[in-house]
């Protein structure tokens, strides 16, 4: 029987993405917690496994084994239905990410967008969970959560359309083709475009932490205010699936930085190029999430949405003019 | 500002019966007994003193009232022997023993509502006591002039069972919200 | 914002928080009447573990209520056994020799550090920073390590006695105390450095709940609360107890009255408290650690007694009637944080949640302490 090779490759992407997707998921809360414990003088997860790496597998056990709670009162349909929307686009947007110049599932001319299009479902993820679970914490943390959004979109998606209008394209391959070569190639260090880009990827990394709702902006969880926040009903797998979905969802989002600002699958001097210099990368950008989220203490709501609104988006508008304007006169 | 500036402006303001104490041997510097009508009186003079609010409670003198005739009573008997010895040993005719006295009713014993006050700057706590009969504890509220009073209140009254009049909200603070026993009085009984 | 809280009145809703609440430390709940984020009112509802020590009080001996003394603030016990024994020692008419009461001043003061490091943990564990109270709880095992060694028990401590202290510290206790005093000195410019001068911490804290004075005064706050708020009022100083006239320290007082000072009171007190303890180690004399004639039944004589100390969170106060007897005709027990927390549901009227949060942190609530 002749099966096209096309079919068979998007079958082996398919199970590869929602594997990388879950391993990432389940080893980056190891990683969380070993890098706490060691932030923290502790030693962590040590039992189960050396260095305690069979971790997530028991906790995914425990949290399979758990009972699904839905409490009454809940909207059945809502309540169910929202770790499955949190989660599902996150692993589609692993679709559209090239790892290196060959290992990507769909080169995809308008990749960018697509991955910009899932993440924002993200947000309606959690809306729909917080509101199905007639919660007053979660209905607070939806609040929050949606006016976040909103005010963090802009910043990010601004500084996206600068680094577009720099390369000229929305596919992703192209965005880290123009990058390649070294260091000094990269746009975060392309100060011949705009001599603001480093501080744009400084924008982008903070607007990165407030989207994928990590500390110091975890205000959708802020769980000596809210509890749990949207998550106070939810308990076993429901609740796990959320957490996957926010890991895959910072994976996505240190990815799709490394391929913006840090030259993709580039070796940094040059040499020998491949998809290692893009999981490094990545890996790093995802340490210093988590790094920073066990040294800083929570923003208040207001601080979070007076970041954005007075400081950030100027800055990028700024960003914008600047760079079109250098793009015309050079 | 020492305790007797204060006594002096307490008794300006109309409030008898202050009494300067030992501070080393008692722990405060000025005891007062009002009547509950002049509590709000003395306790606007604190206020205006700069005094702070430290504590509101009571003391049930249950049996107070048998016990003081039970002294007067061992006070007179012992009186009349000591009468009667000196009367022998004088060669006298001793005097006849005289029937005790048929006594009224005991007084109605007493809660006492105790006020500890304090100021910032000088070593002089305060302490008001007012007192009030066990069927009817009623004693006006403080917490106009003391807003921190409200929950001291509240807890005398869980505890006592004494009514504060004129408090916004005295329901059970410490005991369960429907609780209607006094635990500090002496006849509680759990 | 007070215009707004008037107009949609009626578009309020309720929320409870707590009695099972990560940042209401124990079981206090609080009943917030809520219009979106801001707080239109709020009222403290206590008693869930209201045990009424009062009462116990009236039905054992007084030196069997002893033990009750450091179940109610579990955090800084040995002040609240020392403010208990200072009062039965006044009524009684008990003398203690010097060294048990600078035993009882070197116990007491690391005690407030052990309490303020557990607070300082929690204060930022209540800001959303996980990892300070890590580094708080290391500290604290020292001097708990220490307490142990004395007290033979590690939080609710029951070391005094009517008279002087249950025993002698042991060869160990000196030096394990001045090598802790000198850790700690070397690792407060380290919390100084990564806590409170972090940016996100200074703009939650400053000028957010704000108490001013008079509150303080009409509430009857002590301690670190009123001291943020520029009274300078310890009872250490004000009305001298112990040993303390003796020893040279200061009393911190900001004048801002937000939660920054209260913060940076209980910083500065950790301190003097480490001051304190260095003179007293200095000073400590030989001698007995229980006065010679303590009678076996304690009869006080009759009448009433006060006596305040100064605990890590503000003056608490003893007030006891005796009727003459070997049991307490009544035993007042004036908590600081029952007060302090009295003025929360006017402080934080019209503030948005996280910083409603972030004062009820600033108050250190105890709850054992507040219910009794």
């Amino acid at each position: 029987m002749h099966v096209d090779p096309e079919i068979l490759r998007l079958v082996a992407f398919l199970v590869g993405v929602i594997a990388f997707a879950a391993l990432n998921a389940a080893y980056l809360v190891w990683l969380e917690r070993k890098e706490a414990a060691h932030i923290q003088r502790r030693i962590g997860p040590k039992e189960v496994g050396p260095f305690g790496l069979l971790q997530p597998l028991v906790d995914g056990i425990k949290l399979m084994t758990k009972q699904l709670i839905v409490p009454a009162g809940v909207d059945p349909v809502l309540f169910k239905i929202a770790p499955i929307l949190v989660m599902v686009p996150a692993i589609m947007s692993f679709v559209a990410i090239p790892f290196s110049d060959t290992l990507v599932a769909r080169n995809l001319d308008l990749g960018l967008l697509v991955i910009f299009a899932f993440a924002s479902v993200n947000v309606l993820g959690l809306l729909l969970g917080a509101w199905g679970s007639r919660n007053k914490y979660a209905v607070i943390s939806a609040a929050r959560v949606v006016s976040q959004n909103v005010a963090y979109e802009i910043p990010m998606l601004v500084t996206v359309v600068t680094l577009v209008m720099i390369s000229g394209t929305m596919n992703l391959s192209e965005i880290v083709g123009l990058q390649m070569g070294g260091f000094w190639h990269w746009n975060i260090l392309n100060l011949a475009a705009s001599p603001l880009m480093p501080v744009a990827f400084l924008i982008f990394f903070v607007c990165m932490l407030a989207e994928t709702n990590r500390a110091p902006f975890d205000m959708a969880e802020a769980e000596s205010e809210l509890v749990a926040g949207a998550f106070t009903e939810y308990s076993g797998m429901g609740f796990g699936v959320f957490f996957m979905g926010e890991y895959a969802n910072i994976v996505i989002g240190a990815s799709v930085a490394t391929i913006l600002f840090l030259g993709g699958w580039d070796c940094p001097f040059g040499l020998f190029p491949g998809v290692h210099w893009f999981l490094i990368k990545m890996y790093f950008l995802i340490f210093t999430v988590i790094w920073i989220r066990w040294t800083f203490p929570r923003t208040t709501f207001y601080g979070l949405l007076n970041l954005s609104w007075k400081i950030l988006i100027p800055i990028s508008f700024v960003n914008l003019i600047l760079t079109s304007a250098m793009l015309k006169v050079f | 500002m020492n305790g007797g500036a204060i006594k002096e402006k307490l008794a300006a303001g109309g409030v008898l019966a202050v009494n300067e104490t030992e501070y080393a041997r008692k722990g405060f510097a000025l005891d007062m007994q009002v009547a509950p009508e002049q509590l709000l009186a003395a306790i606007s003079v604190l206020d205006a003193a700069g005094f702070f609010i430290e504590a509101i409670t009571g003391v049930d003198w249950l049996g107070e009232q048998a016990a003081l005739r039970k002294e007067a009573e061992t006070k007179a008997a012992t009186a009349a022997k000591a009468k009667a010895e000196a009367a022998v040993a004088a060669g006298e005719e001793p005097p006849p023993i005289e029937p005790a006295t048929e006594q009224g009713e005991l007084a109605e014993d007493a809660l006492e509502a105790v006020y500890d006050f304090n100021h910032y700057e000088a070593l002089c706590r305060v302490t008001i006591r007012t007192r009030v009969p066990r069927s009817k504890p009623e004693v006006p509220t403080i917490s106009s002039i003391y807003p921190g009073a409200n929950w001291h209140e509240r807890e005398t009254h869980d505890f006592f069972g004494i009514t504060f009049v004129g408090h916004p909200c005295l329901v059970p603070l410490l005991l369960p919200e429907d609780a209607d026993f006094h635990p500090l009085l002496k006849d509680f009984l759990p | 914002m007070s215009a707004l809280i008037q107009s949609q009145a009626n578009e309020t809703f309720v929320l409870n928080l707590g009695p099972q609440h990560p940042a209401t430390h124990g079981v206090l709940r609080v009943k917030l009447t809520m219009d979106g984020e801001y707080i239109v009112e709020a009222e403290p509802v206590l008693g869930y573990i209201h045990r009424m020590h009062e009462k116990m009080g009236e039905n054992r001996t007084w030196a069997q209520f002893l033990p009750n003394t450091g179940r109610m603030d579990y955090l800084h016990a040995l002040a609240f056994n020392h403010g208990y024994v200072a009062l039965v020692e006044r009524a009684a008419g008990i003398t203690v020799p010097e060294r048990a009461e600078y035993l009882r001043v070197i116990t007491t003061e690391l005690n407030r550090v052990s309490s303020h490091l557990l607070w300082f943990g929690a204060f930022i564990l209540d800001l959303g920073g996980f990892s300070p109270l890590l580094y708080a709880f290391d500290d604290r095992e020292h001097i708990l390590d220490l307490l142990e060694s004395v007290t033979g028990s590690r939080l609710t401590y029951c070391y005094f006695r009517f008279g002087g202290v249950y025993n002698d510290i042991d060869d160990n206790f000196v030096p394990g105390a001045r090598a802790f005093i000198k850790r700690l000195r070397e690792r407060m410019p380290m919390y100084h450095n990564l806590v409170t001068k972090n940016i996100i911490l200074m703009k939650r804290l400053q000028e957010v709940g704000p108490i001013s004075a008079e509150m303080c005064r009409k509430y009857g706050a002590t301690g670190p609360v009123c001291r943020g708020s520029g009274i300078n009022f310890d009872v250490r100083k004000h009305e001298p107890y112990s040993i303390y006239p003796e020893m040279d320290f200061e009393v911190p007082v900001y004048e801002q009255g937000d939660s920054m000072a209260r913060y940076m009171v209980r910083m500065d007190e950790i301190e003097q408290s480490l001051r304190i303890v260095e003179q007293a180690l200095d000073k400590l004399p030989e001698g007995p650690v229980m006065a010679e004639k303590v009678p076996k039944i304690l009869k006080p004589p009759k009448g009433d007694y006060y006596h305040a100390v100064e605990t890590a969170r503000g003056s608490f106060g003893v007030r006891a009637v005796s009727d003459g007897g070997n049991i307490p005709y009544r035993l007042k027990l004036r908590s600081p944080t029952f007060s302090n927390l009295s003025l929360f549901g006017e402080a934080c009227r019209g503030m948005l949640l996280p910083d409603a949060l972030a004062l009820m942190g600033s108050l250190d609530l105890v709850i054992p302490e507040i219910d009794r």
